[in-house]
């Protein structure tokens, strides 16, 4: 997992990923840009590859900054329920504001994935019996909460299609004009990074954070907030992507240790090309259709899941 | 000199720490004993800010603690609690570099990185520096702990229970490091001990709590003594001198 493996295999990845789809464009098309394979590159190629670098990197950033609050390594945005909460966000800012603006909709998923996982830690700090496993369960069991009050009110309001919509993780509607939102999360990115170490000291608990002198809680709050931010962006452009931030973070953990101003980099990274893979093998196992991106990443990273859990409790 | 001024804290109606004032001289070890329950941890949580206390006040070469910044606080009083379970995936020099964080807040200069070697050293654990803490053994890992401390350069050191599952090896190895933090660094060692015996061994003072009480405080050699101890421990316990250590012979009392 070192830096000079990454690197050139995100360069390789994005090229390929450019260069595969219905349409076949080659570099030397590029060079005429009126030419319509300069269009479907600019329009369609180009703004679906930085939408899966960001969402790939964000969702594994979120993951590793919740599973370090938490001080668990199954917590994430799946499992502690801040994706069902930035749906239900969504499904209210539909019912409330008829054509709701994508900013709207931004701010009402952003505050629900806020309080939602909010609402997540306020419930681990009462459970005093905190078993590695045991506290995920809890999570999934909230998030099918929040997600049967979702179902309820989107039935009742006939909008159960649309709201499917935002359930599947989906790259191929990807285009110039739907994904924009996704550049909040750069510069949620580099306040990430500058408070790595903060994160990281929050982690060893709140008693050895007030030894050190910080303030454990404002940071544990904005690392929620950031967590909320990155969750509600890419569930509004992208759709829900399962399980990367949970696997992501716990392969770089167990190859580069959980010092954050170390792993961020190659957890953003490592998560970027595992979505990568994902998305090129949709397009490419059933040309010309498409599988789903959360259909690859649930089936791929459920075996990874499966497997980083049988490698044994004691790790976890 | 850190002087508790009559300290209280209630959990619900229940006085766990009652009206509690002592005085801790600098450059000694003083340690907590008592029986399970008598207020000795949540006593040192006061004075450490990790716990609030409802009344009272602790003063801090003479200034009352609640007047410092908590980052100023940190630079001159650490506290390690015993964390049962630690699954915090870092090497034994990120650890201890957190002890710059006061400092450095995470950036660390040339000097921070001078204390961060001198600590490692002086904890005798270079070698196995760039170890995780998850493949140490549990003495390792309070030595680890202890490394943090000492790059956190403060003057005084509270350890609540740094013995807690450590075996005989350990726990004497790590009451032997803390009796050099005093008598080599010039620092000041709060402990909350268990082990009546190593408090008997290696303290300079001892303050006795029963039931959120001080019931006794005063030099090693003046607890010690069976009529104390019975008045502590509500045990009839036999004191042996051997070689310059006084054994408290409690197993079959």
């Amino acid at each position: 997992m070192k830096k000079r493996y990454l690197i050139p295999a995100l360069i390789i990845l994005s090229v390929i990923s450019l260069f595969v789809g219905v349409s076949s464009i080659s570099i030397t098309d590029l060079f005429d840009f009126q030419s319509e394979e300069t269009q479907i590159f600019l329009i369609s190629r180009l703004p679906r590859l930085v939408a899966i670098l960001l969402a790939g990197a964000g969702m594994s950033m979120a993951g590793l900054i919740m599973q370090q609050l938490s001080r668990n390594k199954f917590v994430s945005p799946t499992t502690a329920g801040t994706l069902d909460a930035t749906r239900l966000g969504i499904l209210v800012s539909m019912l409330l504001f008829a054509n709701a603006s994508m900013l709207e909709k931004m701010t009402v998923a952003f505050a629900f994935a806020l309080a939602g996982t909010f609402l997540f830690m306020k419930i681990l700090d009462r459970i005093k019996f905190k078993d590695a496993i045991f506290i995920p369960l809890v999570g999934l069991m909230f998030g099918n909460i929040l997600s049967s009050v979702t179902t309820f009110f989107a039935y009742r309001a006939d909008v159960i299609q649309n709201m499917s919509a935002w359930l599947q993780g989906d790259f191929s509607m990807i285009m110039k004009g739907s994904y924009e939102l996704l550049y909040i999360s750069v510069p949620v990115f580099v306040i990430a990074y500058f408070y790595a170490n903060r994160f990281t000291v929050a982690g060893m608990g709140e008693d050895f954070s007030k030894n050190l002198g910080m303030k454990y809680r404002s940071v544990v709050n904005l690392g929620l907030v950031l967590v909320a931010l990155i969750t509600a962006t890419v569930v509004l452009t992208v759709g829900m992507i399962p399980f990367l931030g949970l696997i992501i973070p716990n392969i770089i953990s167990i190859f580069k240790g959980d010092h954050l101003q170390k792993t961020l980099p190659h957890t953003a990274m490592l998560g970027a090309i595992f979505l990568l893979v994902c998305d090129i093998l949709g397009r490419v196992l059933i040309y010309p259709y498409e599988i789903s991106i959360s259909l690859m990443v649930g089936v791929i990273g459920s075996f990874i899941f499966l497997f980083l859990l049988f490698r044994g409790k004691a790790y976890a | 000199m850190i002087q508790v001024r009559e300290l209280t804290k209630l959990y619900g109606k229940k006085q766990v720490v009652e009206n509690v004032s002592v005085d801790i001289q600098r450059g000694q070890i003083t340690s907590f004993i008592g029986p399970n329950g008598a207020g000795k941890s949540t006593l040192l949580s006061m004075v450490s800010r990790l716990l609030d206390a409802d009344t009272g006040e602790v003063l801090i070469d003479s200034t009352n603690t609640k007047k410092l910044k908590s980052n100023d606080f940190s630079k001159r009083v650490s506290i390690l609690k015993q964390s049962n379970y630690m699954n915090v995936r870092l090497t034994i020099r990120e650890l201890v570099s957190f002890g710059r964080f006061p400092y450095s807040k995470g950036r660390l200069n040339d000097e921070d990185e001078k204390m961060v070697d001198q600590s490692i050293d002086y904890m005798d654990l270079k070698e196995m520096e760039n170890s995780y803490l998850d493949e140490l053994s549990g003495g390792q890992r309070q030595r680890a702990f202890i490394a943090m401390v000492i790059a956190q350069d403060t003057d005084y050191i509270l350890l609540d229970e740094p013995l807690n599952n450590l075996d005989m090896k350990h726990s004497v190895q790590i009451m032997k490091i803390l009796r050099r933090l005093v008598d080599e660094l010039g620092k000041t060692v709060v402990i909350v001990l268990h082990d009546i015996n190593f408090a008997s061994v290696y303290s300079d003072r001892i303050v006795a709590l029963k039931n959120g009480r001080v019931v006794k405080d005063g030099t090693t050699e003046e607890i010690i003594q069976s009529a104390a101890l019975k008045e502590i421990y509500d045990m009839d316990i036999p004191i042996q001198q051997m070689d310059n250590c006084r054994i408290c012979v409690y197993f079959n009392s």
